[in-house]
């Protein structure tokens, strides 16, 4: 496991930063929350004459007054942003990095397979990913009890594990990206993030377009959704899953005979 | 036994030549020198043989093992310096030695202290702050602190200052004298006069030399000075030539006859004919005929 405590190392100051961000912006929404609770009559009526805006987030089938309505709206934003974002970056960079910064005439004439570094790399991912969930869900948790509400424990689970599994996904397609390119990345991986999002809202906007929350791994983790069925979409989350299969199976099958030029 | 052995080697970037039916062989213990100027393949033999690249057609062997299907075990016995040593931001020099010992499975800690100390590397220093030389030398203590059996060294001295040159090279006689393969490429001839016992020479891709430096150094070609002047226009086998205020210096690789002719019809005060050095020959691999 050198590789993974390399990694690890290699993306700690990263993985601080996201994880306050993200924890800090949660918190704050739920700390906001028993102030706006009094308000939520107006804001629900304003957030549900909004049109389309009101379908795209969820709005339409979730009570803003309550707070397992305003967390699956928050968390969206927050969570499902933030570690959107968070997982392409640390997965679209985590092979092609080698090559862009000349490591990989370091990395890799050392008597460890290509399979084995691939294999060590996506599982920093994935730990990083899930130390930053872990976290966030306890922050959220926490923030949830020291406001005095009731924890609405299933709901929130739901949306933890579908902003995760999403994550891992939009990691997995990455880390498939990354094995195919050679420089900067970044940018792709920010880009690809913000792509499956907005596929995501556009297929809530409109029933004509509702095949593309199957493209996205945001599909899986619609809260209004989430909240209303009590239970995570079984056919959109298999498509998601194979799409990250999909982007590792690729992965594997390329970058092993990559010429590191 | 062959340490490096391939047959009709050839890598293609698409359709850009990187070497063209490579034949080269290297015996186990052996100095070896590669000599080529940039763009020749050099780098795309090296890479080749790390499993770096993989090989349009032919093949490589490292101590009989192919380098394709049998590239861990061939990587555990190779120790790999590039010409440019780079490493991971925020760095130490230590982490990065104790990460290659760590990829490596082997505690090579008291190695790696000695080869600092001689090499004359402070462990404590993050990589980011040290200049081009020092990165060399965290690179240098990492190819050999394994004390692999074949060291693989892309221009190993850029940067380094003429003592830590020296102390390079005896480390690397003491390893060759225990039984370390070392392959050196390098564009530094005086290098290889100096210390490899056998040599190659890669021009566009293709071995066109490969012999004990000796022999590569004896040649027809003769380097010829003189003073005066006289018509050496549309002579065969003129290389390199330099013109000075008094006279003329140049190589030859033709026949002594019409080059004495010419000289005795021209008028000649002083006249030198010597063997050329390493560096000449090359030149002589090298160079286009000139008119």
């Amino acid at each position: 496991m050198t590789i993974v405590k390399h990694e690890l190392r290699q993306g700690k100051t990263a993985f601080l930063i996201w994880t306050a961000a993200i924890a800090f912006l949660l918190g704050i929404c739920i700390f906001l929350f028993p102030e706006m609770k009094g308000d939520m009559d107006g804001i629900s009526e304003m957030f549900a004459s909004m049109g389309s805006f009101t379908a795209a987030f969820g709005m339409d089938k979730l009570n803003f007054g309550t707070l397992t309505g305003y967390y699956a709206i928050e968390c969206g934003n927050v969570l499902g942003l933030g570690g959107a974002f968070f997982a392409a970056l640390c997965a679209v960079d985590i092979l092609c990095k080698e090559e862009r910064g000349h490591t990989a005439d370091f990395l890799l004439t050392h008597p460890v397979s290509r399979i084995r570094i691939m294999t060590e790399k996506l599982i920093s991912v994935v730990l990083r990913i899930t130390a930053l969930n872990l976290i966030i869900y306890a922050v959220s948790v926490g923030s949830m009890a020291a406001i005095g509400e009731e924890i609405p424990w299933k709901e929130v689970n739901l949306l933890h594990l579908a902003y995760y599994l999403m994550q891992l996904e939009i990691a997995a397609v990455c880390f498939g990206i990354s094995a195919f390119l050679k420089r900067g990345s970044v940018g792709i991986g920010l880009g690809l993030a913000a792509l499956f999002y907005f596929m995501s809202l556009i297929a809530n906007i409109t029933e004509s377009a509702g095949f593309l929350k199957y493209c996205t791994p945001f599909g899986f983790c619609d809260g209004a959704s989430i909240v209303d069925t009590g239970k995570l979409d079984g056919a959109v989350l298999a498509a998601g899953l194979a799409l990250g299969a999909l982007g590792i199976l690729a992965a594997y099958l390329h970058y092993p005979k990559k010429d590191i030029t | 036994m062959e340490a490096i052995v391939t047959r009709k080697l050839t890598k293609y970037y698409g359709k850009m030549r990187g070497i063209s039916g490579l034949d080269l062989s290297v015996e186990e213990g052996d100095f070896f020198g590669f000599i080529g100027p940039n763009g020749a393949g050099k780098s795309t033999t090296i890479r080749t043989l790390l499993g770096l690249i993989s090989p349009t057609s032919g093949e490589a062997k490292i101590f009989g093992k192919d380098v394709r299907t049998e590239k861990n075990a061939i990587l555990a016995e190779t120790g790999y310096l590039p010409s440019e040593a780079l490493f991971y931001p925020g760095m130490r020099v230590r982490d990065a030695l104790s990460l290659s010992a760590d990829l490596r499975r082997k505690d090579c800690s008291a190695g790696a202290a000695q080869l600092c100390r001689r090499l004359d590397l402070d462990p404590s220093r993050k990589i980011d702050e040290l200049s081009f030389g020092n990165r060399k030398k965290v690179g240098i203590v990492c190819a050999l602190q394994g004390d692999p059996k074949l060291l693989i060294l892309d221009e190993p001295t850029g940067g380094l200052d003429p003592l830590i040159q020296h102390e390079f090279f005896e480390i690397l006689k003491e390893r060759n004298t225990k039984g370390t393969t070392v392959f050196l490429s390098s564009h530094v001839l005086s290098e290889i006069r100096r210390h490899c016992r056998r040599a190659a020479v890669i021009r566009e891709g293709e071995l066109i030399a490969c012999d004990s430096v000796d022999a590569l150094s004896r040649t027809n070609a003769r380097r010829v000075s003189f003073r005066g002047q006289a018509e050496l226009e549309g002579l065969p086998g003129l290389k390199d030539i330099t013109r000075t205020a008094d006279g003329v210096s140049f190589l030859y690789g033709g026949e002594m006859k019409p080059l004495l002719e010419r000289l005795a019809a021209g008028e000649i005060s002083d006249l030198a004919v010597t063997e050329p050095d390493l560096e000449e020959v090359f030149l002589h691999y090298y160079q286009k005929e000139e008119a």
